[in-house]
């Protein structure tokens, strides 16, 4: 995939200039043929761009994963951290979940709304402040919390903190969160959500725990409680030799001569951007990246496929969101005609056709899969014997 | 704030949460200090099969809230199919009340990527991903760093440690969707798509990630797996119950005097744990709570004395979860604390059944009606009969986490409903927040 070059449309091109780059390294983080595990993250790079993800965000990433713009519609609009407007420069959440809640976060919430004079999911005319309540924010032991750009702010919050926190921010003060790395901006912060390291000097190791976190263990070595007999050479029975031919594990089939995907991924994220500017060069609307051994040429809007087509396995989502060139009753439209300016792309983009077929996915794929379901016959042994358990099961999945 | 008793601060068990105490343990040549990847050298030495027996031998059931034996679970991946095999870990922490996993990322990441690969080895996977919430951007900063530091020196990539065995492992955020803590959403969404539940089986043992035999565990049994490679299957059955082996974090929030994470082991109950922290809150009374965060049967002052482990919990009629115990006091309302739980579930319903989508959103405008002080007698029936269509209908354990906390609070507090309904209890809502509501 990090060798296919695309000729990006009009109204992907600018932000390919500036992302195509990191959004390599992105994709060579998943298996060949797998390109698609990139959006999640690839949504997260559009960000850093514009702040939230624009008809042009989705553009740009259905070109480079090779398909349609509903299908990264359909993902961009049902993940709540994916913005559809213009976002500001820091995004304050408090939580309001039930405990949160009643311990004062919704006053929290309230005193914020009526200080910045904006609600739920909207910013500050002045372009600073995107306002928010979110769910439990996994921090209860601090009750209430507020986070700015998904870092702890306020631990045990108030609303006079609260107030004074974003009055701070508007003044272009950065105030030190309780417990995480010192501020950046919303769309730098995206960078990371990308999956690239924090390059900031010393910000992975700001931010100490505090003494709810460390509470149990503190109080155990306050009164010298360890647990016994932990002797890290106790032996492991072994019943067979250590190298045989059943340790081995099967590989992904690998990229032909990509290094190993982590250490493309990590650490020369600052000016990847900037060097992705100077390596791709722009030729009227199209972006043709030459450096790049080209094993195969793809034009913005062409009926690509997705990779995994032809794959015999059978997949469960695919099955559900064929790509656009699969032809199903309702994705007779999916291949968009090639707009001829930016204006028209964006307009394009915002009548982009409904591409995936209705989910008749489940079925088929239950069927299909009966020759290879052997273990899962065992699985479900195991739950008749132990009903008790797959009761708990059904009740207890969501838990995190 | 009066000490708790020396019998009481003996059940105190820190393993998983002992290198919190070292400011620098996220650094690997801290962690190396601190008996750190001592277990992978260990593990690597041994066939994988000894170390699935192994696993199954210490009795360690998932840490994400259904408690199935994590032995078993690698024990259902088909060995010598051809295909690659993946482990998938589950660090979307997202459950309401949960908050052990993000700490643990945090002051600890190593022991969660040592983890991973001793359980990579054993299944055979060379590649493993770690799905974490999007939301946890200072976890994901110290994950990815111990990442990276863990292939400088080698515990990563081609041949680690000489023995052959090699192993990528990519750090994956997520992007605000409660609904991906459920394993199969979380592959869904992994592979790019909607994060929306599958059907199974298939069971993601067989077909999982990419259609490939796929691991998901959550992020506390993998930490726990360096520490059983070490100290060995009998040593963690030294801590816990019968069935239910080894230490466990207890997340403990609301009206007590010291919240925070507590790690005993299973089989303690609730008034011990208010014990180590320091008693309720002055002028509160407990009055109900969760046993493992908001999708678990709420229980009450009288199931104080709980056994908190698999089989104790179930025996209440509730679920030991994630062990987020949210506990609330005589000054908090049960009506208003579901509603709130409802305005969540009703948010992160990701609209793939009907039961789920449909009921909650309707629960939901009752609820409004009942707290902004028009409730009827009907409402309450609507509810009940609602939440019943929503239980065990569900597509997958949303929709019946959701209707847990109406069914148990109808069935615990109906007098508190009562009051709303017959003007007792002063309206909590406005009439603005009633708009569909009739």
């Amino acid at each position: 995939m990090s060798d296919i070059t695309v000729d990006f449309s009009p109204a992907a091109a600018p932000l390919a200039e500036k992302l195509l780059e990191p959004a390599r390294e992105i994709i060579a983080r998943y298996p060949v043929g797998r390109e698609r595990s990139a959006l999640l993250p690839l949504l997260h790079l559009v960000q850093t761009v514009e702040g939230h993800v624009s008809p042009d965000g989705v553009a740009f990433c259905a070109e480079i994963l090779g398909i349609n713009k509903a299908q990264v519609g359909a993902v961009a609009t049902f993940y709540t951290m994916y913005k559809r407007r213009p976002t500001g420069e820091y995004l304050v959440s408090v939580c309001t979940n039930t405990l949160c809640n009643v311990l004062g976060g919704q006053e929290i919430y309230d005193g914020l709304t009526e200080h910045l004079g904006v609600g739920h999911d909207e910013t500050t005319a002045d372009g600073k402040i995107t306002l928010e309540h979110a769910e439990c924010l996994a921090a209860c032991d601090y009750a209430p919390v507020v986070t700015v750009n998904y870092d702890f702010a306020i631990d045990e919050a108030t609303p006079d903190a609260a107030v004074g926190l974003v009055e701070k921010l508007r003044n272009g003060e950065r105030p030190t969160p309780s417990r995480g790395a010192r501020l950046c901006t919303l769309k730098e912060m995206q960078f990371q959500l990308a999956g690239f390291a924090d390059e900031r000097e010393g910000a992975v190791a700001d931010g100490v725990a505090g003494a709810p976190t460390l509470r149990g263990v503190t109080l155990a070595q306050e009164h010298g409680v360890a647990v016994a007999n932990f002797n890290i050479d106790t032996p492991i029975t072994t019943t067979k030799p250590a190298r045989d031919e059943s340790a081995k594990a099967v590989k992904d089939p690998a990229p032909a001569g990509a290094k190993p995907p982590a250490a493309k991924s990590e650490g020369k994220i600052a000016s990847a951007a900037k060097r992705a500017a100077g390596a791709v060069k722009t030729a009227a609307a199209a972006v043709v990246d030459k450096a790049e051994h080209a094993v195969e040429h793809r034009k913005a809007g062409a009926p690509v496929k997705a990779g995994d087509v032809k794959d015999p396995e059978v997949r469960a989502a695919e099955t559900r969101n064929p790509d656009g060139s699969t032809p199903t009753p309702d994705a007779s439209q999916t291949v968009a005609p090639v707009p001829g300016t930016r204006t028209e792309a964006a307009g394009t983009a915002k009548n982009a056709p409904a591409g995936d077929g209705k989910p008749a996915g489940d079925t088929q794929r239950g069927e299909s899969i009966v020759s290879e379901a052997n273990a899962a016959h065992e699985e479900q042994s195991t739950a008749s014997e132990n009903p008790g358990w797959q009761n708990a099961q059904r009740g207890t999945e969501e838990k995190k | 704030m009066t000490q708790p008793r020396p019998e009481v601060l003996q059940k105190l068990t820190p393993v998983l949460t002992k290198r919190w105490l070292s400011p620098d343990a996220w650094k690997i040549d801290v962690y190396e200090r601190l008996d750190g990847y001592a277990a992978v050298r260990k593990a690597l030495d041994v066939h994988p099969d000894d170390l699935i027996q192994l696993i199954k031998d210490s009795g360690l059931r998932g840490r994400g809230g259904a408690g199935f034996p994590t032995g078993l679970k690698w024990g259902f991946i088909p060995q010598g199919d051809g295909k690659p095999h993946y482990l998938v870990i589950n660090a979307d922490e997202g459950e309401p009340g949960t908050c052990k996993d993000l700490p643990l990322m945090t002051y600890d990441p190593h022991s969660l990527v040592e983890g991973a690969i001793i359980a990579s080895y054993a299944i055979r996977a060379s590649r493993a991903y770690i799905y974490i919430r999007g939301e946890a951007v200072h976890a994901a900063r110290r994950l990815r760093n111990a990442v990276k530091e863990a292939y400088a020196k080698g515990y990563l990539g081609e041949n680690i440690l000489g023995s052959g065995f090699d192993l990528d492992l990519v750090v994956h955020s997520g992007a605000g969707a409660y609904i991906c803590g459920e394993e199969t959403a979380l592959l869904d969404s992994l592979e790019g798509f909607r994060g929306q539940p599958r059907l199974r089986p298939p069971f993601p043992a067989v077909a999982g990630l990419y259609a490939s035999p796929t691991v998901v565990n959550n992020v506390g049994t993998i930490a726990s797996v360096p520490y059983i490679v070490l100290g060995g299957a009998d040593w963690w059955k030294s801590m816990g119950t019968e069935k239910s082996s080894g230490p466990m974090i207890y997340s403990l929030s609301g009206r007590i005097a010291n919240p925070g994470q507590y790690e005993c082991g299973l089989g303690i109950t609730l008034r011990e744990l208010i014990e180590l922290a320091g008693g309720m809150k002055p002028g509160h009374n407990l009055k109900f709570w969760t046993p493992g965060g908001s999708s678990t049967p709420l229980l009450t002052a009288e199931h104080i004395d709980t056994p908190m482990d698999f089989e104790g919990v179930a025996a209440a009629g509730s679920i030991l979860g994630t062990t987020a115990m949210q506990i609330f006091s005589d000054q908090d309302c049960p009506v208003y604390a579901t509603w709130r739980w409802l305005e969540f579930y009703h948010h992160e319903s990701c609209g793939k059944c009907t039961p789920c989508r449909e009921g909650n959103y309707w629960m939901v405008r009752t609820y409004r009606r009942i707290l902004s002080g028009q409730g009827t007698y009907q409402d309450l029936d609507t509810l009940q009969d609602t939440a019943d269509n929503i239980f065990g209908r569900s597509f997958c354990g949303l929709g019946d986490g959701a209707a847990t906390p109406v069914v148990s609070t109808l069935k615990w507090f109906r007098q508190d409903y009562l009051d709303y309904i017959e003007g007792r209890t002063a309206p909590r809502l406005s009439e603005k927040a009633l708009v569909g509501a009739h």
